[in-house]
C-alpha cells in the first residue's frame, strides 16, 4: 500500500494543484511541493527502515510489494514491488521532483495549475516505471509518462518547443511500440512453453527461448531503452528536447526520464535475455564508447548553453550503458552511482542555465562572459557542478565513472582506454562552460540579483549529495548490492563466470 | 414463426415501431423535444429488450436472420451509439431553423438497417439491411439541404454507395450461380468442399469491393473525406461508427463462418487493403487542415488496423475486433461530439483555426477532445490503448509480423496529426479567457463518454468478460 500511496499522492497532488491554480498560483506551487516532499519523506523512512535488514534478504524477496489482480483475462497483475535499485531511483525521482517544483517557482507564470498537474503526472509515471513488476503495467506506465512530458515541453517550452515536443513523442512512442511487440512476443512464447498467460516479471524470467527468437525480442526491448537512454545513434531527439523544455522539464528529462532507459536495461534486458544480451554486449559497448566521445565532442562545439549540457548527457549515459553491458559487480555499482550523480549534477546544471536565462534572457555562450563579477555565488555553484560533471575526484560522478572503467577493464582494455579519453574530453566542455560564462572580460556591467535563498535551498542538498557520494558511497552500495546480486543471479545461468 | 421467434425479434420491432410512431407524431404535431424523447425511449426500450432476448439465443429466426450472442452484442453497441448520437443531434439541430424532427426517423431507420446487418445470415438480409441503412444515410448526409456542402456529401454518398451496392449484388449473384444458395451455412459447406470454379473467387472479390466501399478502406476510400466533411457533424459520427461498425461485424461473420477467410487470395487481398489503408489514411491525414477530414483519414487508418486484426483470425481476433470497435465507437462519437458542440448555426467547427487555444477558452471541452485524440492514438488510460494492445496481441499470436510492424510504423505516423490538433488546442493565444458556455445537451453525453473511455482503459475486465463469451454461433 505504501507503494501505491506514493503514486496516488503525486496524482492527487497534481489534480489539487490544478484546481488550486484557478485561484492562486502560489497555492498550486505549495501543494505540489508538499505532495512531492511527502513522497520523499515516505521513501526516506522506507530506506532507513530497510537499512537494518537489507543484507539478509533472500532472492525474490522485495522490500515492499503490492500485487493485485488487474485484468485476469490477460493474466495482468497490478504488481508493484520495491528493491534496492528501485528504492534508490525513487529517492532520486522525488528529490529531483522537489527540485523541479522549486526551480519553476518564478520561471513558470502561465497556467501554473496545469503545469504542476503535468509535472506531478510525469513523476507519477516515472515512479510507476521504477516500481512495476508486471510487464503490462510497466508498459502502461512507460507510455503514460510521455503525455504530460509532451505537454510540459509543448506549452511551457522555449522557441522551437512544438518541433521538439513532437520529435520527442514520436521517437519514444515508436520505440515503445517495438517494446510492446517484444513484450507480447515474450508473453506468447511463455504461453507456448508453459501453457500460462502471464505478464509477471518473476514468471517470465527464464522463459526458454530459442537463441534466434531471444535476440529479436531482446532487440525490441533494447531499442526502446536505448532511445530513452539515449544511445548513439538514437540520441537525436535529446538535444532538441532538452534545449526547448522549460527548466523543470529539462531536469526531469535528464535526471529521470533517461534513467528509465538504464533501469529498463538493468531490470529487463539483462535478466530476461542473458544469452542474447551477452552476445549483443560487444556491439552495445562499442556504441556506448562512441556515444561517450561523440557526446563530449559535440558538447564542446555548442554555443547554446542548454544544448551543451544536453550533449553531456549523451556522454555520461554512454558510461552507464558501458557499465551495464560489462555486467560485473564493479561496473554495475559504477553505473548506478553514475545514474544518480548524473541526475543530480546535470539537473543542477540545467537549473543553473535556467537561472541564467531568467536573468539574462539568453542562452547564447557568446553573449555571456565575466559573470563571476556580477554573480559570484552563482559562479561558484556553477564551477562546482561543472567540476562534478567532468569527474573531479571527491565528487560522485568520479566514483561512478572510475568504477565503470575498472569493471570494463576486465572485459575489454581497448574500450576502457577509449572511454577514458572521454573523461578527458569532458574536461574541455566543463571548462568551456565555466570560462565562457563566468570568466573573461566583464563588458556588460549588468546589475543582476545573485543566488537567492530559494536557489540556495535547491543547490545545497545537491552539492551535499555529490560530496557524500564522492566521499562515502557505501550506504548506496549496501542498498543496491542485494538487488544487484538478484539481477545477476537471474542473468547468471548463462553468463560466464566473472573474472576477478 | 413461433412466439419465441417473435420475442427474439423484439429489438427490431421496437426500433421499427418507434420510427413509425415518431413519424406519425410529427404529422400530428411538429415539436422537437418530444420527438427526441420518443426516440430515446424507443432506443432505451430496444436496448433493455436485449436482456429478454438473451435467454433465447442462439436462434435462427426465419431463414434470413440469426440472433446469437454476437448479434446481440453488436445490436447493443449500435443502439447505445445511436442513443448518444440522437442527443448530440438534438443540441445540433436546436441551433438550426430547418425542420428538425424527421432526422430522428431517419436515424431510427438507419439503426434498424444496421441491426439487420449484424444479425444477417443470408444474402437477402445482407442486402436488405445494407440498403435500409444506406438510403437513410443519403438523406441524413444531406439533411441540412439549404447548405451546399451537405448536399454535395449526400449526392456523393448516393452515387458511390449505389455503385458499390451494384458490385455487391453482382458478387452475390456469381456466388449464387456457383453454390446454388444464398444461405451462409450452406455456403460454408460448399466452400469446405472440393475446390470450386474461379467464379466463386470473382464473386468474393466483388463482395470485398462492395464492403470495402462501405468501410471506406483504400482503394475504395475516396468518398470518405468529402462525406465526413460535408455531412452534419453528428451524422458523420453515425456514418463513422454505426454504419462502419455494422459492416465490419457482418464482414467478420460472413468471412469467418463461410471459411472464405482461409482462401489464400482473399487473405492476400485483405492484407493489401489493410496495409494500404493504414499508410494512405495516416499519410493523407497529415496534409489536412480540416478536423473532420483529419478524422476521416484517421478512420480509414483505423479500419486498416481492424483489418490487420481480422487477418489474424481465430477467437483472439474476433475478441480484439469487438473490443476495438467498442473503443472506436466511444472515441469517434466523442470526437465528432466535440465538433458538434462547437458548431454554430453558420457552419460546423471543422477548421483547425476553430480549435486554436481551445484549452484556454473551454478547458473541459478541450480536455474531452484531448482524451478522445489520445485514445485514437492509443495512449494508456484510455480504451484506445487497450484496443490497440489487443489488436497487436492478436497479430503477434498469429505471427503475422509484417502486418503488425506496418501497423506500428503507420500508427506512429498517425501520432503526428493527433499531436497537431492537440498542439493547436493548447497553443497559447494571449487574450483568450474562459468564456461562459451556452448549454448544449451534448456536453453531458461527452462527459459520460469520456468517463466510460477512461473507465474501460483502466478497468476493462467486465467488458472483456462479455467479449470472451460472444461467439459467432455455428450456423443452424
Amino acid at each position: 500500500m505504501i507503494l501505491l500511496s506514493m503514486i496516488v499522492i503525486l496524482l492527487v497532488g497534481g489534480l489539487l494543484a490544478w484546481g488550486a491554480g484557478r485561484w492562486s498560483a502560489l497555492a498550486s506551487r505549495w501543494i505540489s511541493l508538499i505532495a512531492v516532499s511527502t513522497d520523499f519523506v515516505i521513501g526516506f523512512i522506507v530506506w532507513i527502515r530497510s537499512a537494518g535488514h537489507i543484507d539478509v534478504l533472500q532472492q525474490q524477496a522485495w522490500l515492499l510489494e503490492l500485487n493485485w489482480n488487474w485484468i485476469p483475462q490477460f493474466g495482468v497483475h497490478f504488481h508493484l514491488a520495491l528493491d534496492g535499485l528501485s528504492l534508490l531511483l525513487l529517492m532520486l525521482t522525488f528529490l529531483l521532483g522537489i527540485v523541479s517544483v522549486l526551480a519553476s517557482w518564478t520561471e513558470i507564470q502561465e497556467a501554473v495549475g496545469f503545469f504542476h498537474l503535468n509535472l506531478l503526472g510525469v513523476l507519477a509515471g516515472i515512479a510507476g516505471v521504477f516500481l512495476a513488476m508486471d510487464l503490462f503495467l510497466f508498459y502502461f506506465a512507460w507510455e503514460l509518462m510521455l503525455v504530460p512530458m509532451y505537454f510540459l515541453i509543448a506549452i511551457w517550452g522555449h522557441e522551437r518547443r512544438l518541433y521538439a515536443a513532437v520529435k520527442f513523442f514520436l521517437f519514444t512512442q515508436f520505440s515503445g511500440l517495438l517494446m510492446l511487440i517484444a513484450i507480447l512476443a515474450l508473453y506468447f512464447a511463455h504461453h507456448t512453453a508453459t501453457g500460462i498467460y502471464t505478464f509477471e516479471y518473476a514468471d517470465l524470467l527464464g522463459t526458454p527461448l530459442s537463441s534466434h527468437v531471444a535476440v529479436w525480442i531482446m532487440l525490441g526491448f533494447f531499442v526502446a531503452f536505448a532511445v530513452k537512454l539515449p544511445m548513439f545513434p538514437l540520441h537525436t531527439w535529446l538535444p532538441d528536447t532538452h534545449t526547448e523544455a522549460p527548466t523543470a522539464g529539462s531536469v526531469v528529462l535528464a535526471g529521470l526520464l533517461l534513467k528509465t532507459g538504464a533501469y529498463g536495461l538493468l531490470r529487463f534486458v539483462m535478466p530476461l535475455f542473458p544469452a542474447a544480451a551477452q552476445a549483443f554486449a560487444p556491439i552495445a559497448m562499442m556504441l556506448a564508447v562512441i556515444g561517450i566521445l561523440y557526446g563530449a565532442i559535440l558538447a564542446f562545439a555548442q554555443t547554446d548553453l542548454k544544448r551543451l549540457v544536453a550533449y553531456t548527457s549523451v556522454s555520461h549515459l554512454g558510461f552507464v550503458l558501458l557499465g551495464i553491458f560489462a555486467w560485473n559487480k564493479l561496473a554495475l555499482q559504477g553505473a548506478l552511482i553514475t545514474i544518480i550523480c548524473h541526475g543530480v549534477s546535470t539537473g543542477a546544471l540545467f537549473i543553473l542555465v535556467g537561472a541564467l536565462q531568467e536573468r539574462l534572457h539568453t542562452r547564447d555562450l557568446a553573449r555571456m562572459s565575466g559573470l563571476w563579477e556580477t554573480l559570484p555565488r552563482l559562479g561558484g555553484t556553477g564551477l562546482f557542478f561543472a567540476l562534478a560533471s567532468m569527474g573531479l575526484p571527491g565528487l560522485g560522478d568520479f566514483v561512478g565513472e572510475f568504477m565503470i572503467l575498472l569493471g570494463v577493464y576486465q572485459k575489454s582494455r581497448i574500450l576502457t582506454a577509449v572511454a577514458a579519453v572521454g573523461i578527458l574530453a569532458s574536461t574541455f566542455y566543463a571548462l568551456k562552460f565555466v570560462q565562457y560564462v563566468f570568466h573573461g572580460p566583464n563588458n556588460h556591467h549588468l546589475a543582476l540579483p545573485d543566488l537567492g535563498v530559494r536557489e540556495a535551498i535547491i543547490f545545497t542538498p545537491m552539492i551535499l549529495i555529490l560530496l557524500w557520494l564522492g566521499l562515502y558511497p557505501q550506504p548506496v552500495f549496501n542498498t543496491f548490492n542485494p538487488a544487484m546480486e538478484t539481477l545477476q543471479q537471474h542473468a547468471g545461468q548463462t553468463m560466464p563466470a566473472l573474472r576477478r | 414463426m413461433n412466439p419465441a421467434d417473435v420475442l427474439a425479434l423484439l429489438p427490431f420491432l421496437l426500433i421499427a415501431g418507434t420510427s413509425v410512431f415518431v413519424m406519425l407524431a410529427i404529422a400530428a404535431c411538429r415539436r422537437h423535444w418530444p420527438s427526441l424523447c420518443m426516440t430515446l425511449i424507443g432506443l432505451a426500450a430496444a436496448f433493455g429488450s436485449l436482456w429478454l432476448v438473451a435467454p433465447l439465443v442462439p436462434r435462427k429466426v426465419t431463414p434470413l436472420l440469426i440472433l446469437d450472442q454476437y448479434a446481440l452484442f453488436y445490436i447493443g453497441l449500435i443502439i447505445a451509439a445511436t442513443f448518444a448520437i440522437a442527443i448530440l443531434c438534438y443540441g445540433y439541430l436546436e441551433r438550426h431553423s430547418e425542420p428538425r424532427e424527421e432526422l430522428y426517423v431517419l436515424l431510427l431507420v438507419a439503426t434498424l438497417g444496421s441491426m439487420v446487418l449484424v444479425a444477417s445470415r443470408h444474402f437477402v438480409s445482407f442486402f436488405l439491411g445494407l440498403e435500409i441503412l444506406s438510403v437513410a444515410l443519403y438523406a441524413l448526409s444531406a439533411y441540412l439541404h439549404t447548405r451546399s456542402r451537405p448536399l454535395e456529401a449526400g449526392i456523393k454518398y448516393l452515387v458511390l454507395a449505389g455503385s458499390s451496392s451494384a458490385f455487391l449484388l453482382f458478387g452475390m449473384a456469381l456466388i449464387y450461380a456457383q453454390a446454388g444458395t444464398m444461405d451462409l451455412s450452406r455456403m460454408a459447406a460448399f466452400l469446405a468442399g472440393p475446390p470450386s470454379s474461379p467464379l466463386i473467387l470473382v464473386g468474393l472479390m466483388l463482395i470485398i469491393t462492395g464492403i470495402g466501399f462501405k468501410l471506406g478502406v483504400v482503394p475504395f476510400h475516396l468518398w470518405t473525406p468529402d462525406v465526413y466533411e460535408g455531412a452534419p457533424a453528428p451524422v458523420t459520427a453515425f456514418i463513422a461508427t454505426v454504419s462502419k461498425g455494422a459492416i465490419f461485424a457482418i464482414l467478420l461473420r460472413y468471412f469467418y463462418v463461410s471459411g472464405a477467410q482461409h482462401v489464400h487470395s482473399v487473405f492476400v487481398v485483405f492484407a493489401i487493403i489493410a496495409v494500404a489503408s493504414m499508410f494512405v489514411g495516416n499519410l493523407l491525414a497529415l496534409l489536412q487542415n480540416n478536423v473532420k477530414r483529419i478524422l476521416a483519414y484517421s478512420s480509414i487508418a483505423h479500419m486498416g488496423y481492424l483489418l490487420a486484426a481480422f487477418e489474424a483470425g481465430g477467437s483472439m481476433a474476433s475478441e480484439a475486433i469487438a473490443f476495438y470497435l467498442v473503443a472506436y465507437f466511444i472515441t469517434t462519437v466523442g470526437a465528432f461530439g466535440v465538433v458538434t458542440v462547437l458548431s454554430d448555426e453558420e457552419r460546423d467547427a471543422d477548421t483547425l483555426a476553430d480549435y486554436s487555444g481551445l484549452f484556454w477558452r473551454r478547458p473541459v471541452l478541450a480536455s474531452i477532445f484531448t482524451v478522445m485524440l489520445l485514445s485514437l492514438a492509443g495512449i494508456p488510460l484510455t480504451a484506445g490503448f487497450l484496443a490497440k494492445f489487443y489488436v497487436v496481441a492478436a497479430g503477434v499470436s498469429a505471427a503475422i509480423w509484417a502486418l503488425i510492424l506496418i501497423l506500428v510504423i503507420s500508427s506512429v505516423i498517425g501520432l503526428f496529426y493527433y499531436l497537431r490538433v492537440l498542439v493547436t488546442m493548447y497553443a497559447r493565444v494571449p487574450e483568450e479567457v474562459p468564456v461562459p458556455t451556452s448549454f448544449h445537451p451534448g456536453s453531458y453525453v461527452l462527459i459520460a463518454l469520456t468517463v466510460l473511455l477512461v473507465w474501460l482503459g483502466v478497468n476493462p475486465g467486465p467488458l472483456l468478460n462479455v467479449i470472451k463469451v460472444i461467439k459467432v454461433a455455428s450456423m443452424m
